[in-house]
């Protein structure tokens, strides 16, 4: 119990939920808590450029840690700015505590300058927040703000401060024991569903699990027991965006990712299985694709710790509520128990149909000596550094869905992408995040140029704090996603997704006191990539690749999984080659 | 690829079930802008309400509880009391209409102006239903009455042709029968 000021509290707390950096922008409405963190060193404050930069690189944070982001801004347009950022973690579950800055209590309604309605405007896009309207209520609502953003299905939860609250003087304390009167999150499985599980398990000839984020959310426990649990039965394993590296990609098991731009193999086996295995994913449209030609003959298994994402999109047969680590150890323990055995026979007969499918080879391309294929830049990039402490960020679109595809993972925790909301400028700024967190490792925002030029801003943030990130841009002049709906749904009507004037990213980067690097022929590739991981300084990297490619294979408009188009280079058998000889292309 | 047909690369609406009407009964700490979460989150989900009624039931525990009646196909119904729960100030949602039949009421005060035979007609009306005279004057009652929905809409289209005036409601509150509380 000591005495201070409501700024103070704020830092206080901070630092006595272990938060070390603070990622934000000062302003009117938040200068008392300014002043505070002036006056200390345990909380690191980050300077971004805009507040939306502010809110991705906390989500870059959390992410690559499995910590708390935090954000700091002022009120009325520091808090509308970071609206985009709050949505983007709320629909990723990405747990984040946002402190705004709020007009004196007085002034709350007045229309005074700088201020909105933050709690208003903010309620649907947080998992919760709060306007604390005196000094006693902000330690618990602070330290709840934490409890709520990191339990359950995380989320960003928002504390706004008016500014005569900071200046008043209270009481602080830390509350020891946290129970939240009416928020407490169900996170262990039904140990009968569990049960039942395990029978369906062992009794399926044509098994799929089908993993999410959920699975990297509950921490690397999960991906264990999630390894677990797939060597011990033998079955396939494909995962959504969200839940990439929970599962080595280089695993014989391991599908590649599923749903709207999914390897051949994962959709196929999604739509022909008859157990599907969800753990931690939430049946999305980008997943299903049409909902009543979606895997029509399969059992469904849905372990989430959601009960809002049961039954919303597909009907399951057995839901089961709780953190699916906690779910996965339990039918672990079970199946050793039972001394389960999968079957066999079946299960080979399932894995020689795999094949087959995989035989197609969905994500063969036509390479060039000419040009460069964006699919093989990103080859590249995984070639020359899968064997380094990576960290993969992206944008939104083409290039998000190839580094999906090309980029492979061993482990979670490793690859932050603006799922649910599809947030274009995501990546660079969460690449500072995520290089904050990680300053020995590398960090490569695969970007697109129209993406990257939304939060292009924070490259002086990355320079400011000496963060090495690499922004490596696939160029193709075309907001390319936008691009490839235009040729294939709208008759070729390229309708303003054309960027008729782009910036000289070298330039660019000169002029933000980084470093520039433009590559054009495939030849030099792989010389500049390395000077891109040599040069100790944030980097732009101008890749400038085909401007019409296509990613394939793409689940077309309300169509099934069993309906996918692929590139033409992976309909014809003379192109296909053998998986070894695609990573040499 | 030019077979395409479609132009949206959302799924297609499902196909059209059954709708079903609820009443939900929702407990929840009366703190500033509770009302706001729930509303909104109707809003937002596009999910219906025919009514909505809220007030604070136990002063000690600041708990407020909130009665709506909404309607739906199976799994929004499903989906609706899930993502209420979800609600950080929630602590229960109960679905009144599910097993044992629950008691529902709402009040409403009717304004009837009328003279002569209209008036006797509408006074005796209100005493068929029950209803209590709570305002009159030489030309108007406000009448009180209490009962099930479709009593009080009996109630109010029968004055319809008796001079009706205006019509207050509260909305549906309810209960379940038996010993035991939600």
């Amino acid at each position: 119990m000591t005495e201070m000021t409501g700024a103070e509290m704020v830092i206080t707390a901070l630092a006595d939920q272990g938060v070390e950096h603070i990622f934000g922008y000062p302003g009117g409405a938040v200068l008392p808590i300014y002043d505070a963190l002036f006056q200390q060193d345990k909380v690191q404050h980050i300077l971004v450029r805009h507040e939306q930069g502010a809110v991705h690189a906390a989500e870059g944070y959390a992410r690559s840690t499995g910590k708390v982001g935090c954000v700091l801004v002022t009120s009325g347009p520091g808090a509308t700015n970071a609206v985009t950022g709050l949505t983007d973690a709320l629909c990723d579950s990405i747990p984040l505590v946002v402190i705004t800055g709020q007009v004196p209590t007085h002034l709350i309604g007045n229309d005074a300058f700088q201020e909105c309605d933050t709690v208003g405007i903010t309620r649907p896009c947080t998992k919760y927040n709060y306007l604390v309207k005196t000094i006693a209520d902000l330690p618990r609502a602070l330290h709840e703000a934490f409890h709520i953003a990191a339990s359950g299905r995380p989320g960003p939860v928002v504390v706004d401060i008016p500014k005569d609250i900071q200046f008043a003087t209270g009481t602080y304390s830390r509350p020891k024991e946290f129970q939240h009167k009416g928020y407490r999150p169900k996170l262990k499985g039904d140990p009968d569903k569990i049960r039942e599980a395990v029978e369906m398990i062992a009794a399926a000839k044509r098994p799929l699990f089908y993993t999410g984020g959920g699975v990297i959310n509950s921490g690397p426990a999960a991906s264990e027991s999630l390894r677990e649990l797939v060597k011990l039965t033998g079955f396939p394993i494909t995962s959504t965006l969200m839940g990439l590296g929970a599962y080595p990609a280089a695993d014989k098991q391991w599908l590649g990712m599923l749903g709207m731009h999914g390897t051949w193999e994962a959709n196929w086996a999604m739509h022909d299985c008859d157990l599907m295995i969800c753990v931690g994913a939430r049946f999305d449209d980008r997943i299903t694709g049409r909902l009543d030609a979606f895997s029509p003959g399969s059992k469904k298994i849905h372990i989430d710790i959601d009960p809002s994402s049961i039954n919303k999109n597909v009907k399951v047969d057995l839901p089961i509520v709780g953190d699916c680590g906690n779910v996965l150890e339990d039918m672990l323990t079970v199946w050793r128990e039972r001394g389960a055995k999968p079957d066999k026979k079946a299960l080979d007969a399932w894995w020689g149909q795999i094949g087959k499918w995989r035989a197609k080879n969905s994500l063969a391309y036509r390479n060039s000596n000419e040009i460069i294929k964006p699919q093989y830049a990103i080859q590249r990039l995984y070639e020359l550094t899968k064997d380094r402490d990576t960290y993969i960020t992206t944008e939104v679109g083409q290039h998000q869905m190839w580094a999906a595809q090309f980029y492979h993972f061993q482990e979670g925790n490793r690859w932050m992408t603006s799922g649910g909301l599809g947030t274009m400028g995501y990546g660079l700024p969460a690449s500072v995040g995520v290089q904050l967190a990680h300053p020995n490792s590398l960090v490569v925002d695969i970007a697109g140029e129209a993406s990257v030029l939304m939060t292009m801003q924070e490259m002086s943030t990355a320079v400011q704090y000496d963060l090495p990130i690499k922004i490596f841009i696939l160029n193709n002049q075309y907001m390319g996603m936008v691009r490839q709906w235009q040729e294939l749904l709208h008759g070729g009507r390229y309708s303003h997704s054309y960027t008729e004037a782009l910036p000289d990213f070298v330039k660019l980067a000169e002029a933000y006191h980084a470093h520039g690097i433009r590559c054009e022929h495939p030849g030099e590739l792989d010389d500049k990539i390395r000077e891109m991981i040599e040069v100790k300084k944030p980097v732009i990297f101008d890749c400038v690749v085909d401007p019409a490619e296509n990613c394939f294979p793409m689940i077309p408009s309300g169509r099934a999984h069993n309906e996918m188009l692929l590139g033409d280079a992976a309909t014809r058998v003379e192109d296909a080659v053998t998986e070894e000889g695609k990573m040499l292309v | 690829m030019s077979t395409m047909t479609t132009t949206t690369h959302y799924p297609a609406q499902g196909k059209a079930e059954q709708v079903e009407s609820r009443t939900l009964c929702v407990l929840v700490d009366n703190e500033p802008g509770v009302l706001a979460r729930v509303i909104g989150l109707f809003a937002g989900r596009g999910y219906n309400i025919d009514s909505l009624t809220v007030s604070e039931t136990e002063h000690e525990k600041h708990l407020s509880r909130i009665t709506i009646v909404t309607r739906g196909t199976p799994m929004v119904l499903e989906q609706i009391k899930n993502q209420l729960d979800r609600l950080v100030p929630v602590h229960r949602v109960v679905d009144l209409t599910r097993g044992a039949p629950a008691i529902a009421r709402e009040l409403a005060m009717v304004k009837v102006r009328g003279k002569g035979k209209d008036r006797e007609a509408a006074a005796r009306l209100a005493k068929s239903f029950d209803a209590r005279i709570i305002d009159e004057t030489p030309e108007s009652y406000v009448f009180e009455v209490t009962g099930a929905t479709d009593q009080i809409e009996s109630f109010v289209s029968q004055m319809l042709p008796l001079g009706l005036v205006e019509v207050s409601r509260t909305g549906v509150v309810a209960i379940a029968r038996g010993a035991e509380g939600m």
